[in-house]
This record gives C-alpha cells, structure tokens and sequence, in this order.
C-alpha cells in the first residue's frame, strides 16, 4: 500500500471541521507522533526559542565568519536604524525582521550555535519573522512556542511532498520554505484561521518559486544571508495579504508540489553546487580562486 | 521524520552537512574504534576537500572524533582541545573517483591500546551520515541505531548462529546487511538493532568458531 502524502489542505479542514485553531490541531497532532504530552512539546520549543534568542545577541555583536566573505550585515543594519537620517523605507516591523534573520544568519557563518529550522543554510528566517512579531506585537513565549509548533507542521509537509534541501530543490526548497513556515506561523500568532495560514503558504510559494541555490565558494554566506532577510520579508508579506482576507487561488499542497516539480527540473548547477547564478560570476570566482589558493 | 527534526537540530553553523553531519560522522568513527582515537590521519575527499575550512569541516570532524556533539559551542576551536588532548592529527586531500559521495572523509584510526581502524564514509546531507567501508569491508551504516559489526567465514549457518544469539538476549533487529569477499572466503555482516547489545552477548558471538572478529557499535546523537 502507497503511503498518502501528507496534506496541509487536509489538516486545515479537519482543524476547521473540529472547529480549533491550527496551533491546537497541531500541538495534538505533533504530541501523538512524538508520543509526547502537549506540555513537554511546547516545552521544548520554548527551549529552541532560547537558543535562538542567543544566537541573534551572537549575530548582533557584528560577527564575521571564518572566510572572511561575510559579516557585519545586522549590526549595521540595526546600529543605521537609530541614528536619524535612516531611510526607514520598510517599516520598523520589516526592519527588525531583517535585522534578526541576517543576523542568525550571519551567527550561522560564523560557527555559532543555532537551531536549524528548516535547516541551517535557512535559519534566520524564522527568528527574523518570529521575534520582530514578539517585540511589535509583544507576544508571548507561549504564543511564539505554539507558532513554531505551526512552522514545523508546515515543514514536515514540505519534506513530505518536495525537500527543504537546497542541494535538492534549490534555494526556492530552503529559504523559500523556511519563508513560507514563517508566514503561516505569523498568520497564526496574529489569531489568523486555518484556511488563512494555507493561503500564506501558497502566496509565499508564488513569489519564491525558482529561487537557485547558488552560494559563492560553496559556502554557506553570499547570497545566503540577505537572502534569509528577503525571506523574512516575503513571509511577513504574505502573512498581511492573508491577514487581510485575500486568498491565493492555488491551495498550499499545490502550491508545494509546484515548488517541487520546479525544483527537480532546475538544473543540478544551481541546486547547491556553486555552478551557476552568483556563484560563477566573474567576482565570485575570483574570490573563490583566492580562497582556494590559501 | 518529526518536528524536532524540522525545528532543529540546535548545532553549531554553518552548514548540516558540511559541519553538524561531519561532526556526526567524527563520532560515529571514534564508535567504530571504539574509543577516541590517539592518532587520527584524515583524508577528505571532494567538496569536503576544497570547502572543509569554511564550513569548518576539519573542526567538525575532530570534534566528533573527541566525542563532542554537534551543538557543542567549543567546535570552532575543536583543533585546539585536541592539540591539548594530545590527539596526533593530520588532514589532507584524497581523491577517492568520481562515484565517491562528495561529502567524504577516510579515516585512519590508531587508538590508545593500538588498535587500527580504517572508515570511509559521507556526510549525505541533512546532518545524516553513511559509513561505506571499514577496514576495506563495504558496509551500511548510518549511526541512527545500535549495531555489530562481524567479521566472519561464509559458512552455511553463521548468520542464523548470530541473529539467534541476539533473539536469546531479546535484542531485535532491525537492518542487516551480508558482504563477503568470495564463496566460503571472509565475510562480515552489519547488524542494526532496536536495542544496544550487552557485552556479555557480543562476547558470546565472538566465541562462535566461525567468527573472526565482532565489535558493537553505538548509535550517535
């Protein structure tokens, strides 16, 4: 027997049909599989949620990573926030959120210690989405620990159907998904319903679909850490859209699919290999040739 | 695959394959020893080979072999403890042909009562690793569970002889896999279990006459 792939469309109508909030369809949902009670489940997010704390201060410090390719991005980006004559051109929502995803980002290149969801190439996504909704919003533990409880549901669904692997689906599979978990999570938090995190995850998709994987050298910082800030971005977009009532006419699972279907016939250059995009710009191979050298 | 798969693991950056799989697999070479090792000479091959420094594949990999986690904070500096550690070390680059995985790493293990080990084995992505070769025996092993590894003669029997030993301490297993070298030559089975096995049973398999060799091999985190 074929095993089903597993359906956020199918989870969202029985949430709907049972009448509870996406966080409580899958706090049950992911307590059962873990064989765990609801409380130890939460409270193991809070703790991932710690770590994360720590390692956006980590990023904040202006961290460079090893190579020296990267570093600095969010410190800058925080310290030109507050002098005056910033161009708050996004908002001080989206601000933040890019503030804190480069800045896991960046703690990432630089061998600190993070929480790789979905993975550690992406992992500043959630961080940016999730702790610029904390601070303007001020939610609380609880609220962010439920939100990533949601995250993680959306993710399990994309391993399942498509990847969260760059190598595998290029960067549309990490960053992207990571944007699209990030963006249901923040319908969720803000007190959205379960059909409004499916659209979330759907208008994410749209707007990422054919984003290559292609990082300089092979290493895991450029285009990697603005591009985790331009993830908390498209998130935080599609959760105003959702928000806001407006629908995505193709539901997530095919929203999904079509990242995957996308994502398997990108060519193997730019799923990870540092043989296309960025990577093989006449800058980056010189950058890398000198690396190598070294 | 579960959620704490998705959010998470916690490991140190910048990469699951390059950096938390390396260290996973510095771990599950030092299991195979079955020890930390005294002197390690490691070979990297492929993207390992050109991108270790980066990703901090090296730190990684001395990290695991020193039996440190993969979200443990000390893992940038991981060649310092192990200067003070006393582990004799070397890296350098191997080519081991195209069809090699490209995350790969040999390891040539001495341990302190002198014992030799040589791994081959990759980082397949997502932090999961695969160990293919052990002292030139192709194997199968991912770490995730307990196993034993046998070194035995192909004769009709052996492989009934072990699995029943593992029955009789209520051990079951879960994976396994049957290499030999020719018909009635050496051969050696990779046995992965749901359970650890004690000693008492690993010594009795030993004890079987047609068994030359048999370690047990820890899961790693």
């Amino acid at each position: 027997m074929k095993k089903d792939k597993l359906s956020l469309n199918s989870w969202i109508s029985e949430a709907e049909a049972s009448g509870k909030s996406m966080q409580e369809f899958l706090i049950e949902y992911n307590a059962k599989e873990l064989e765990c009670s609801k409380e130890e489940l939460l409270a193991k997010m809070e703790s991932m949620l710690v770590v994360i704390k720590e390692s956006i201060d980590f990023g904040l410090t202006g961290v460079r990573s090893h190579s020296g390719l990267t570093g600095g991005a969010a410190k800058r980006l925080l310290e030109a926030s507050e002098q005056k004559q910033f161009n708050n051109i996004l908002g001080d929502k989206a601000k933040d959120a890019m503030v804190y995803a480069m800045a896991v980002a960046e703690a990432n290149a630089a061998m600190g210690r993070i929480v790789a969801a979905p993975t550690a190439g992406a992992s500043g996504v959630l961080p940016g989405v999730f702790f610029a909704l904390k601070k303007h919003y001020n939610l609380s533990d609880q609220v962010l620990a439920e939100g990533l409880v949601v995250a993680g549901g959306i993710g399990l669904v994309i391993a399942d159907r498509a990847s969260l692997a760059g190598a595998t689906g290029g960067c549309q599979a990490e960053c992207g998904s990571a944007a699209a978990m990030a963006a249901g999570a923040a319908v969720a938090m803000l007190g959205g319903n379960p059909a409004q995190i499916g659209h979330a995850v759907s208008i994410v998709f749209k707007n990422v679909l054919g984003l290559v994987c292609d990082p300089v050298a092979g290493l895991v910082e450029v285009p990697c850490i603005k591009r985790n800030g331009s993830c908390a971005l498209q998130a935080l977009a599609a959760a105003e859209l959702a928000l806001a009532g407006i629908e995505s006419f193709i539901p997530a699972d095919e929203a999904i699919d079509a990242m995957k279907s996308v994502g398997d016939s990108l060519p193997c250059a730019l799923k990870e290999t540092a043989g296309g995009g960025m990577a093989t710009t006449p800058t980056a191979l010189a950058w890398a040739k000198t690396y190598f050298a070294k | 695959m579960n959620i704490i798969d998705i959010i998470g693991p916690v490991m140190i950056g910048p990469s699951s394959s390059h950096t938390a799989g390396a260290v996973r697999l510095g771990l599950l070479a030092a299991g195979i020893l079955g020890s930390s090792p005294v002197k390690a000479e490691i070979y990297l091959h492929g993207s390992f080979a050109e991108t270790h420094k980066g990703h901090g594949t090296d730190m990684a990999l001395l990290a695991g072999l020193m039996g440190w986690l993969p979200d443990d904070a000390r893992i940038p500096e991981a060649d310092k403890f192990a200067k003070e550690a006393g582990l004799d070390y070397s890296f350098d680059k191997v080519d081991l042909g195209s069809l090699t995985h490209p995350n790969t790493a040999m390891f040539k293990l001495t341990a302190a009562d002198g014992s030799k080990c040589e791994i081959i084995g990759a980082s397949v992505g997502g932090g999961q690793v695969l160990v293919n070769s052990i002292d030139g025996f192709p194997v199968e092993l991912t770490g995730k569970l307990p196993a034993i590894l046998t070194v035995h003669e192909d004769r009709k029997g052996i492989i009934a002889l072990v699995t029943s030993t593992l029955a009789s301490a209520g051990v079951n297993v879960a994976t396994m896999r049957v290499f030999r070298s020719n018909k009635g030559g050496l051969a050696s089975m990779v046995i992965e279990c749901d359970e650890d096995v004690p000693q008492g049973i690993i010594n009795l398999i030993a004890a079987l006459q047609q068994i030359h060799s048999v370690r047990f091999i820890a899961s790693v985190a």
